[in-house]
């Protein structure tokens, strides 16, 4: 209905409009009017700038928009050149058309019936074959605020948000808001848009529709359900301000749907300035409850970690701020070195950041502490720096560092920033409150100050010891005493009266000592400044009423001698409190009350900090730097108790959707499906290539190929949800994934996909690499399925180790559960078994980011048949003080290096105390390229954790050593491979094994003859032989008697070729390989596995 | 006819009337003032409905209450509006906006906008701005779409509207061609937005040069309190095509914390400490990093200072001695010392044993350009100082902040290991240089 008929007010619009421009063009000869300059004061200039515009002359008509925008730049009011210059709107050069886009936008708005005259030109630009001038028309169109113009808007805005060009689409993201801004009855339609354009997945347009989502309808959360995987997986992609909005969206969305990482009667909101340490340890014991985090809550933190490393300050603060609000309290430090680093960065930010880090820091000094000298104030920082520095580190202090805290702040105070100086006197009063062991010292240097020269700096200290001294009753008369006995060296009037103050409050706690300071006082009374002669009076009168005995002649002297005082100000209060304290016929009922009203408790005041509460608002929000509600403020709301449906983030399958031109993945490539396979010699290339240059898809796309060949073994450590199940379905998953991750255009067939692994990351050399023949790939993962289903049943009967066994249905049937991606909480303690994961957690998600679409070459790794469970010890616990590691080969390809053999180490702590900063040396002893994992910051006592390393051994069985240290101590380990796992697996047609082997004939080939014991004559159990010994892939085969099977050297990638021919009871085991030193010595592994009779 | 009013239908017109205009909180910067440092807006920019001027006067006010042009509190609430301004080039760019938005997210903004002018005119000064209105217009229009960042990538900009030279402005009133492009920008729509297509050099070069400031608080015994080194490597290129450069470091652990252009592969990163790239054309800051904190930081420069004042007396004593100390054999040059003396000290009568040195009566800034540093005849600075008659000894000593730079060095003993490029055929040049400077090193006496 609408559409109607905004459509027909557009058509009306439009020729009407038309008309009007064709008239103005017919008339433009004619002198302009008479009545546009008339009570212009500029009535020469502008009328110059008219006939200019009206010239025929380009070069003119530009030279005075350029003068009309040097006016609107200066604020001059431009707007009775409107006719004028509207009708150059359709002009063909492109920057007089600009300019007059710049004019319009600025004075549609007043000139609304004239800013009509150039809707139709707009409305043809809209067609135009330039996407850049489609978008720069819907751009102008929109940001012209008539009214009248809406049907026109709303209808632009449908069509560009379907255009093909996705900048234009970015532009429709735009004009959304700036529509609703204009009229906000179009919400319902311009929701609508924002669905269709939160579904693109073209990442110049996410930032700025979620944008319009924020503007139009923040609260529509459930618009976001379905595209918060596609968004957090675009993230890293976006341009940066679409990133701080998309991620600002995302932390509200999800505090509505996951459950709160912090236990639910943590202690988060509780001031942990008192016991700090333990509710640290508090948390730990938090953790180690089993709380599971929502896959897509993981997911989300895990992609926009690595944005901590943007150049732009608001994204790294943009994502410090979802760490604070998302992430479980034991993940947190790694904003830490972030925002420290954006201290470097201009004042602005620094302001910025410092504000919220002295929010943070109230509540998690542990943060910050390491960093605490970054937080130094330097003389050149400008003061409102200065004075959040100050705040932090005084938030920071704490019985450790305090101390260095109040050097530091010693040096503060001699600042000639008398204001700094003041501020630092304030710290040093919190930090003397909240630390007490440090009371004494800064009251004393508190004291100290006194004698300052400086009246700010002592009024300041004044008001601090007159603070510390109220909240703490107890030790009044020390400091009391003791400020009495410096009494006579301050010359400085302000403390000199702050003092008596003092006496007088507190005279009861100093019985002695006041009424002899007031003694001192009458004697120097006559010359002291009126401030101290006020103060005495007030002494001479508390004390009167508290210990007449001794200071009633006392206060008789003091009051007379204020009663003639030169000041009246003095002879007033004397005159008042006389008639107050003493007691007489005139002075009534108040005299009875001047106890009450000269002693009255003053109310201690309250140091804290001023960024106390600030946490009530979303950190980096404009309204947390202004610590009041700013407009448009979205609040952050709690955590749900119970989390929302889950399900709702499934994406469903939905048929590949052309996406047409969506020139943003750039280099999509015509998938070359119908090729033929790869010439052998080719292959070897492309994996030295890919070695060298991109690693990303390399490995991504191993993992894939670890897909296709369905081996059960692996199911287990395999991450992939998809290994396990049936192809059909596996192809649907990895057909969700793609369309989760967002990399690559759908193409018409899906073989092409295949052909394409080629992310922006990786966008290089590879691609040779990835243009895989699926179709070998699809007629072979068939075949594999047979030979793989009949080592699997081979395996239950023979293999001991149980789990293996029983996996395949295991996991089927609990990989089914799991959705589209499969995240698991990485968080360490959680893996505890060995096999649970081969990958880092870190280096997992990045490559679940990555693996864009499925490529396997059939000559490519494939996944290993078997994994041995077995992990040998690499530090046993006595030598290692309490640390004890088990290695295991995964026998999975490496993710760190193409020439890396994967080592999977678990760790644990046997030890009572935790170990902290687990991490392997940085020399390597034997020159072996080793990737080491990332320190493990902390492992528990009994606690033990699983990580992943590479060695490159170099195709050799050197052993690798290393030193595994601690935070105290180092040993000395090594890692010796056994020759079979220096391989990985590969598949390839029996064919193609044939061809290789007829290449790698005399020198290269070795065999031997053995006598096979009886149990091992069967095909199972040869098979499960020879993939226990090596990780090598098991070759279908055609004939019964002999087995095949394939892999390559890890380092150098030379083929491997292992076939063993059954002749009964004797079988033939040749090897053929260009790498003979290894050929010999897989040689006698296999004759000891297959003579060897047992498992 | 221009001045008539165009027909409309009356039924739409009627329509209109009865709507009343909606102004929602819309978000992000609505207008930008560029004030002097004597305070008059010069220009202003609206990306929505006009603000007028008048909503700088709050922002005046702060200024007002500033004792000094960096204590403008960057953020300034007023009744309707928040202002965010950042300073810069003694200008203050002042955004208006109307509701909640990251703070960051604009100052961010600003500053790449200054950025952009710089890059643009070669200084971003009030009158190189003046002089370029239209080109800043410009540019404020294509950076910004209704308070939104739209194009801020630098070489997008350059192929939408191209930097002024003269030859160009000569050759545009010639041919009346223009200075804005007709095409959208290759890289706006590609993976690698940073770079255009089609780059063409004759000399292939690339340049990196590792510049690497020491941060740093001496105290007044010579000690160090902090130290930190904060590194850029800032790179030059201009190579054909589309190369693909990786940069490997021979010691990349001693970097601890960094941040990339967009261009860098962070997984490779990750993964193998290798910087692999397709580089933006031209300059840019290829990372920035920060040296771990548990390396010990080499000190270039010491200080020896004697300065002081007698109670009482209305002279006071300056000397100050430059050293070098771990340099690792390099000259330390451009030395220029620094230092705000008191505010009771009239005068400075010194005599510097090299280079000059001035004394600014009014602000109390003492600076004295050293040059380079001989370190068999240090250079020194010494004389008196005289007093306000009357005034007491002031109780703080300066603080001297030093700037230096050592050429050939990267203090904290970063080294580039090898420089490569795939994807092209050719053989760039390929150089590279490093530099250490001083950050915020300071001398407290």
């Amino acid at each position: 209905m609408l559409g109607m008929s905004a459509n027909s007010v557009s058509y009306n619009e439009q020729s009407s409009v038309e008309s009007g421009v064709d008239a103005a063009q017919e008339n433009s000869s004619i002198p302009a009017s008479s009545s546009g300059g008339l009570f212009s004061a500029d009535y020469k200039k502008n009328e110059d700038l008219k006939e200019m515009l009206e010239s025929s002359k380009e070069s003119l008509k530009l030279e005075a928009m350029k003068r009309i925008v040097g006016l609107i730049a200066k604020g001059k009011n431009a707007s009775e050149l409107f006719p004028a210059v509207v009708k150059n709107v359709a002009s063909k050069n492109i920057e007089l058309k600009k300019l007059v886009y710049v004019y319009l936008v600025r004075y549609a708005e007043e000139q609304q019936d004239l800013a009509l005259l150039s809707i139709s030109t707009f409305q043809r630009a809209l067609k135009d074959p330039n996407q850049l001038i489609r978008a720069s028309a819907l751009r102008v169109l929109s940001s012209i605020r008539v009214p009248i113009i809406v049907p026109i808007m709303m209808l632009s805005i449908k069509e560009a948000s379907t255009d093909l060009s996705p900048y234009v689409r970015k532009t429709a993201a735009h004009a959304i808001q700036k529509l609703y801004s204009l009229d906000p009855d179009q919400k319902e339609h311009l929701i609508e848009v924002i669905e269709k354009l939160l579904k693109d997945k073209s990442t110049l347009v996410a930032g700025s529709v979620v944008m319009a989502f924020e503007e139009v309808c923040p609260d529509r959360i459930d618009l976001i359900h379905k595209n918060y995987r596609k968004l957090c997986n675009l993230l890293v992609d976006v341009e940066e301000w679409g990133q701080v909005v998309i991620i600002h969206m995302l932390t509200r969305y999800a505090r509505t749907q996951f459950v709160s990482p912090w236990r639910e009667d943590a202690v988060f909101d509780e001031n942990s300035e008192k016991a700090f340490y333990d509710s640290e340890e508090e948390r730990r014991v938090e953790q180690s409850k089993p709380y599971i985090m929502d896959p897509d809550h993981r997911l989300l933190l895990r992609n926009t970690k690595p944005l901590l490393q943007s150049r732009n300050t608001a994204v790294v603060m943009a994502v410090s701020q979802l760490y604070w609000h998302l992430a479980p309290t034991h993940e947190l430090s790694i904003i830490t070195k972030s925002l420290v680093r954006l201290l470097r960065s201009h004042r602005e930010v620094q302001y910025i950041v410092l504000q919220n880090i002295a929010t943070m820091s109230i509540q998690r000094k542990g943060m910050f502490e390491p960093f605490m000298k970054s937080f130094y104030v330097r003389s050149t920082d400008a003061t409102h720096i200065k004075t959040l520095k100050l705040e932090i580190l005084t938030n920071l202090a704490n019985e450790a560092n305090i101390s260095t805290i109040l050097r530091e702040f010693q040096t503060y105070v001699k600042s000639q920033d008398k204001a700094f100086a003041a501020a630092t006197i304030q710290a040093i009063g919190r930090c003397a409150t909240n630390i007490s062991e440090v009371t004494d010292t800064c009251l004393n240097g508190l004291v100290l100050l006194l004698s300052n020269r400086d009246e700010t700096v002592v009024a300041e200290s004044v008001v601090v010891i007159k603070k510390l001294l109220q909240t703490q009753p107890s030790q009044h008369s020390d400091i009391i005493k003791h400020m009495a006995k410096l009494f006579d060296n301050i010359t400085v009037s302000m403390a000199r009266a702050s003092i008596l103050w003092l006496m007088g409050e507190y005279c009861e706690h100093v019985p002695k000592i006041a009424p002899d300071v007031l003694r001192k006082m009458a004697k120097t009374f006559t010359s002291e400044e009126d401030i101290v002669k006020l103060q005495t009076v007030n002494l001479a009168a508390k004390l009167y009423l508290t210990n007449s005995k001794q200071t009633k002649l006392l206060t008789q002297y003091i009051l007379n001698l204020g009663k003639y005082d030169q000041s009246y100000d003095i002879r007033d209060r004397t005159r008042f409190i006389r008639q107050l304290i003493v007691p007489n016929e005139k002075s009534g009922a108040l005299s009875k009350y001047a106890r009450r009203i000269l002693m009255a408790p003053k109310p201690a005041p309250v140091l804290q900090s001023a960024f106390k509460d600030r946490d009530r608002f979303q950190l980096g929000t404009l309204s947390h730097s202004l610590n009041s509600q700013a407009n448009g403020y979205l609040e952050l709301s709690d955590w749900p108790a119970v989390a929302p449906d889950q399900s709702v983030r499934i994406v469903e399958v939905v048929e590949p959707v052309k996406e047409a031109g969506a020139p943003v993945f750039g280099k999509s490539k015509p998938g070359k499906s119908d090729e033929k396979f790869y010439s052998d010699s080719e292959e070897e290339e492309e994996e030295e290539e890919e070695g060298s240059s991109s690693e990303d898809s390399s490995s991504s796309s191993s993992e894939e190929s670890e897909s296709e060949s369905e081996s059960e073994e692996n199911s287990d450590d395999s991450n992939k949800s998809s290994s396990s199940q049936s192809d059909s379905e596996k192809k649907k998953k990895t057909l969700k994934n793609k369309k989760l991750q967002q990399q690559k255009p759908d193409s018409k067939d899906r073989k092409q996909k295949n052909g394409s692994a080629v992310k922006g990351e990786s966008r290089s050399e590879s691609e040779s690499a990835s243009e895989s023949s699926s179709s070998e790939s699809s007629s072979e993962s068939g075949s594999e399925l047979d030979s793989d289903s009949d080592s699997g049943t081979d395996q239950k009967k023979n293999t001991r180790s149980k789990p293996v066994q029983s996996k395949p249905v295991t996991t089927q049937v609990e990989k089914k559960e799991v959705s589209l991606l499969d995240l698991d909480d990485f968080s360490p303690a959680a893996v505890t078994t060995p096999k649970s994961s081969i990958l880092s957690p870190s280096l997992l998600s990045d490559l679940q980011g990555l693996s864009i679409s499925p490529t396997a070459s059939a000559l490519q790794a494939s996944s290993p048949v078997f994994v041995p469970e077995t992990s040998r010890e690499l530090l046993h616990r006595m030598t290692g003080k309490g640390l004890s590691a088990q290695y295991r080969f995964t026998r999975q390809p490496c993710i760190y290096g193409n020439s890396m053999v994967s080592l999977q180490l678990t760790l644990s702590n046997s030890s009572d105390q935790a170990l902290e900063n687990i991490h392997i040396s940085e020399k390597s002893s034997t020159g072996q390229n080793i990737h080491r994992f990332n320190a493990i910051e902390r492992l528990e006592p009994q606690a033990s954790v699983t990580v992943s390393m590479g060695v490159d051994f170099n195709d050799s069985t050197q052993a690798a050593n290393f030193q595994l240290c601690t935070k105290e101590d180092e040993f000395s380990v090594s890692i010796q491979p056994a020759v079979g796992e220096l391989l990985l697996p590969i598949t390839m047609s029996e064919a193609d094994f044939t061809k290789e082997q007829s290449k790698l004939v005399g020198m290269n080939e070795s065999s031997a003859t053995i006598t096979m014991t009886p149990e091992n004559v069967s095909s199972q159990s040869v098979n499960r032989k020879v993939v226990s010994v090596a990780n090598l892939g098991v070759i279908p085969s055609s004939q019964e008697n002999i087995h095949r099977f394939a892999g390559k050297t890890v380092s150098s990638g030379c083929l491997v070729l292992v076939s063993v021919a059954l002749k009964d009871p004797d079988a033939v085991i040749t090897i053929n390989t260009e790498n003979t030193v290894m050929a010999s010595m897989l040689l006698r592994q296999f004759k000891t596995a297959l003579t060897n009779s047992g498992p | 006819m221009p001045n008539h009013p165009v027909p409309v239908p009356s039924s739409v017109l009627a329509a209109l009337k009865n709507k009343t205009i909606h102004l929602s909180a819309a978000k992000m910067i609505h207008s930008l003032f560029l004030v002097n440092a004597s305070g008059d807006i010069f220009l202003e920019k609206h990306w929505k409905s006009v603000v007028s001027r008048s909503v700088c006067d709050y922002f005046f006010e702060a200024l007002e209450r500033a004792t000094e042009p960096e204590n403008v509190p960057p953020v300034i609430p007023t009744p309707h509006h928040y202002l965010i301004n950042v300073l810069r080039h003694r200008i203050y760019f002042v955004a208006v906006i109307q509701s909640e938005v990251p703070p960051l997210f604009v100052i961010e903004f600003l500053h790449r906008v200054v950025d952009t002018f710089q890059d643009y005119f070669g200084v971003c000064t009030e009158a190189a701005i003046k002089d370029n209105v239209v080109v800043v217009y410009e540019l404020l229009e294509e950076m910004l779409d209704n308070g939104f960042p739209l194009a801020t990538e630098s070489n997008i900009l350059k192929e939408l509207i191209k930097p002024p030279t003269i030859l160009r402005t000569v050759v545009n009133t010639i041919t009346g061609s223009t200075n804005v492009g007709e095409q959208l920008p290759t890289g706006q729509l590609s993976v690698v937005p940073w770079r255009r297509t089609g780059v063409k050099y004759t000399n292939n070069e690339a340049y990196f040069d590792v510049i690497e400031e020491i941060d740093a608080i001496i105290d007044k015994s010579g000690s160090t309190i902090t130290a930190e080194i904060q590194g850029v490597i800032d790179a030059c290129v201009k190579l054909t095509g589309m190369p693909d450069l990786t940069l490997s470091f021979m010691n990349p652990r001693l970097l601890d914390d960094v941040s990339f252009h967009p261009c860098v592969r962070f997984k490779r990163w990750e993964a193998e400490r290798i910087l692999s790239f397709i580089p933006p054309d031209g300059n840019f800051r290829l990372l920035s990093y920060h040296v771990s904190s548990q390396n010990l930081v080499a000190i270039p420069v010491y200080v020896k200072h004697n300065i002081s004042f007698r109670e009482g007396s209305s002279q006071g004593r300056f000397e100050l001695t430059l050293g070098p100390k771990q340099t690792m054999g390099k000259a330390v040059e451009s030395v220029l010392v620094s230092s705000q003396l008191p505010r009771g000290v009239l005068n400075a009568n010194l005599n510097p044993s090299q280079g000059t040195y001035t004394f600014d009566p009014v602000t109390k800034l003492l600076s004295w350009d050293v040059g380079k540093i001989n370190p068999q005849k240090l250079p020194s600075l010494k004389g008196s100082m005289s007093l306000q008659a009357g005034a007491s000894k002031p109780d703080e000593n300066p603080t001297i902040n030093i700037q230096f730079k050592i050429q050939q060095l990267a203090i904290s003993g970063l080294k580039v290991n090898r420089l490569d490029m795939y994807g092209e055929k050719y053989k760039p040049f390929k150089g590279i240089k490093y530099m250490t400077k001083a950050g915020k090193f300071q001398v407290r006496t």
